[in-house]
């Protein structure tokens, strides 16, 4: 199913399809965050946003609104 | 080669354990300093290596690629770039952490690149087996082109392999390990035709950043053909990063194998806890009270006895020197203001303490990742914790640790506002001023009232960074994208070396940075406190002998009052009585006016001027006296005790407010690197105390 990071439960993990460069930091494309890697979303914060996602091994916190701009296909649908 | 000196440069991302391999190499002989013109640190220190060759290790910022977007990632790409630069490495070691070797590797392949001699050192090697990592060292070194070092800086081993390694720079291949033009063939021959001398990864490196390199090269190549909007260039630099993944998952599929059932059991379990939505508040908040509880009771010993071993210094000095000017200089001006700054460094040292082994242990990324919801409201960032309970130390080093926010304007936000929160050197403050008009009673048998009154200060302290946060974010018209990258490291158990080390860096960053100034305004501050215009300074002894009521005094009590005397006719006496006008509506006379002149130096001064002014010269600064003679102060008109209800709280939430550190000023402009910044903080922050005391007092009075 293709959807947004943003929309990923706790848990499931998917591979990035897409993303808009102009919106995501250069570090966080430096972290491994490309199209063709996988992504799992491992926490959400308290009040929902920011959210912790393992994305080629390396693990970040990225806030919401730039989750938006990664499309994925989920590959574990709970 | 025995006589030659080895320049090496340390590289690598941040929480690869880099400080602690730097650590190992150089023991404590590392000299800690500034780059010129940046407050960034420059960490480097001396290494002896086999065969009696020496090297000298320079510490670089930590960074995740040679695409900066700090200054302090800025350093590593300036000097890299710079064969000319003094610091320029013979040989780069680059520091990777072994559970995450596939992303440190992006940085080791763009060292590559710019053909330096580099060694690749593969940390924290003890946590192979745990993790269920092997690796094929032989392959990894052929593919990429370098020699490998498997350290273990927790246990100290490999680094004798390192230095070995480093001694043997020359056999070392300068080939990079793949070629990142081919993400756009016909840019790049262009560019190589047009500077056929240069490196071609140097000359990407120079158009797509920032840097102070070459000021001419740059603008040739903004003249010339190959100009490309900026989103090109990003997508170019997407390009390059992909194909440099691509490499290395290519490297990574033979080199390295990884038993994944071993692996993410205690991260998953501690992060569970620590973030959880109720646990994790209670804990943030416990260990808050904690560190606020323990600072206060350990640092109080070391104070009491900074205090009265300067003290006694002092009056050492004054007794054994011969009596004159460079006395006084000393005693009361030059020893005083050294005093006034070794009193705080019990207290920032232990809150750095507290920090740094939360930073170091992991814990301080999940209370980000838990703040960060709350803080982007009022328009800061999860990353600005930091520095807004660092601010209850010293907002010096504070305002330095804003560095890590990659959000310009979130950065900003909150190095305007973390000068409100409750220094140490508002304590002393405080604490006269509430022991004079707060009755020590106990409330509900359980709070001491004092102790309440105290705790309310600190939470107006970060109320009032909070609201003027918010304030900021409405009015401030900076353009910016809300990029928020924060790294989530593992969870490890503090290193003792390293929590040292950052406590001794953040403590010298308070000496150096308000040191100098709080010095140098003590001995201004003396000087206009011990002259004055006219006979009526220099003749105070004559005149107030001379006066009948003063006739039958004790010698001493004699002596007292002719210092007053002076002073309230001293540089310092005058600006006070010129600035009553303005102070009068907020409940403060003329002397009040000197002492908070004096606090521009450093807020402490208020208690020590105060003793000065009312003649308590000769029995030290001992605080009941002053409290004492304080509350026995009446207005000469009124006959109203003058530290009453009214002034005091309106006192109070003048110093809770007022900017009143000129090293806090210095420090924002070299970070914001304009003046209109702590212009605002100045007169926005002092404007607004004002304000406030003007409004309590009118009311309460």
């Amino acid at each position: 199913m293709r959807t947004t990071l943003a929309n990923l439960k706790k848990g499931q993990r998917a591979v990035i399809v897409d993303l808009n460069i102009d919106a995501i930091p250069l570090k966080l494309l430096e972290m491994g965050c490309l199209p063709g890697n996988v992504v799992e979303l491992l926490q959400i914060a308290p009040l929902g946003d920011p959210i912790y996602i393992d994305v080629n091994d390396s693990h970040v916190a990225i806030r919401l609104e730039t989750a938006a701009e990664i499309d994925v296909e989920i590959i574990t649908v709970l | 080669m025995a006589a030659q000196n080895i320049k090496i440069a340390l590289i690598g991302n941040p929480n690869t354990g880099k400080t602690s391999v730097f650590n190992h190499l150089t023991g404590l002989n590392q000299q800690v300093g500034n780059y010129p013109g940046i407050t960034v640190e420059r960490k480097s220190g001396a290494c002896k290596l086999p065969n009696g060759t020496k090297g000298t290790i320079l510490d670089l910022p930590g960074t995740y690629s040679l695409n900066a977007s700090s200054i302090d990632e800025n350093v590593v790409i300036e000097l890299l770039l710079n064969k000319t630069d003094k610091d320029y490495p013979d040989v780069a070691v680059v520091v990777t952490d072994v559970e995450n070797l596939k992303r440190n590797l992006l940085l080791f392949t763009q060292i590559k690149d710019l053909e330096i001699p580099t060694i690749l050192v593969i940390n924290m090697s003890d946590r192979m087996e745990r993790k269920g990592i092997s690796l094929d060292i032989a392959y990894l070194e052929q593919q990429l082109k370098t020699r490998i070092a498997l350290v273990s800086s927790r246990k100290g081993t490999g680094i004798d392999t390192l230095k070995g390694l480093i001694v043997n720079y020359h056999s070392l291949s300068t080939e990079p390990c793949l070629n990142a033009s081919s993400i756009d063939p016909e840019y790049f021959n262009g560019l190589r035709n047009v500077f056929p001398t240069q490196q071609l990864y140097k000359l990407w490196l120079v158009i797509t950043q920032d840097v102070n390199f070459g000021q001419l090269e740059r603008n040739e190549l903004h003249n010339s053909s190959f100009a490309k909007s900026k989103p090109e260039l990003k997508r170019l630099q997407q390009k390059e990063t992909i194909k440099r993944y691509q490499f290395i998952n290519d490297v990574l599929k033979t080199g390295q194998t990884i038993d994944n059932s071993k692996a993410k059991d205690l991260r998953a379990k501690l992060d569970r806890v620590l973030t959880h939505k109720v646990f994790g508040y209670v804990i943030f908040f416990g260990v808050l009270m904690l560190i606020f509880q323990s600072i206060f009771s350990w640092s109080s010993v070391p104070m009491d006895f900074i205090d009265e071993s300067f003290a006694s210094l002092a009056s050492y000095t004054e007794a054994h020197m011969a009596p004159g000017k460079l006395t006084d200089l000393i005693s009361q001006g030059i020893i005083p203001g050294i005093g006034g700054v070794v009193i705080f460094i019990p207290q920032i040292a232990f809150l750095f303490l507290f920090i740094s082994v939360l930073e170091e242990s992991g814990y301080m990324s999940r209370v980000v990742f838990l703040m960060d919801k709350i803080m982007k409201r009022f328009g800061l960032s999860g990353k600005s914790v930091v520095p807004l309970i660092s601010g209850t130390a010293c907002a010096i080093p504070a305002i330095m640790a804003a560095r890590n926010i990659e959000n310009w304007r979130e950065r900003l936000i909150t190095i305007l506002v973390t000068p409100f929160t409750t220094c140490s050197a508002r304590l002393p403050v405080y604490t006269i001023l509430i022991s004079l008009i707060i009755p020590e009673k106990m409330i509900f048998g359980l709070f001491n009232q004092q102790g309440l009154v105290l705790m309310l200060l600190y939470l107006l302290g970060f109320g009032g960074a909070i609201l003027s946060a918010w304030i900021l974010n409405k009015i401030l018209q900076v353009k910016h994208k809300s990029f928020f990258v924060a790294e989530m490291p593992n969870y490890k158990l503090p290193l003792f070396k390293n929590v040292v080390l950052n406590v001794l860096e953040k403590t010298k960053a308070f000496v150096y940075g308000a040191g100098k100034i709080i010095l140098a305004l003590s001995i201004l501050i003396w000087f206009m406190g011990s002259h004055g215009p006219g006979e009526k300074f220099s003749q105070a002894e004559t005149i107030i002998s001379s006066q009948p009521e003063n006739k039958a005094l004790p010698e001493d009590q004699l002596n007292d009052k002719i210092a007053a005397y002076q002073l309230e006719n001293s540089y310092i006496g005058i600006v006070g009585k010129s600035i009553e006008p303005v102070i009068k509506p907020l409940g403060y006379d003329w002397k009040i006016g000197i002492a908070i002149v004096g606090s521009f130096a450093a807020r402490e001064v208020f208690v020590g001027t105060l003793a000065t002014i009312y003649n308590i010269g000769s029995s030290g600064e001992d605080e009941a006296t002053i409290k004492q003679r304080m509350n026995a102060e009446v207005d000469p008109i009124t006959g109203k005790k003058i530290f009453n209800f009214a002034t005091g709280v309106s006192l109070l939430l003048f110093y809770a407010f007022a900017m009143q550190c000129i090293s806090t000023l210095a420090i924002t402009k070299k970070e914001t690197n304009s003046w209109k910044w702590p212009l605002i903080q100045l007169f926005g922050m002092s404007g607004f105390a004002y304000v406030v005391s003007l409004i309590t007092y009118q009311l309460l009075k």
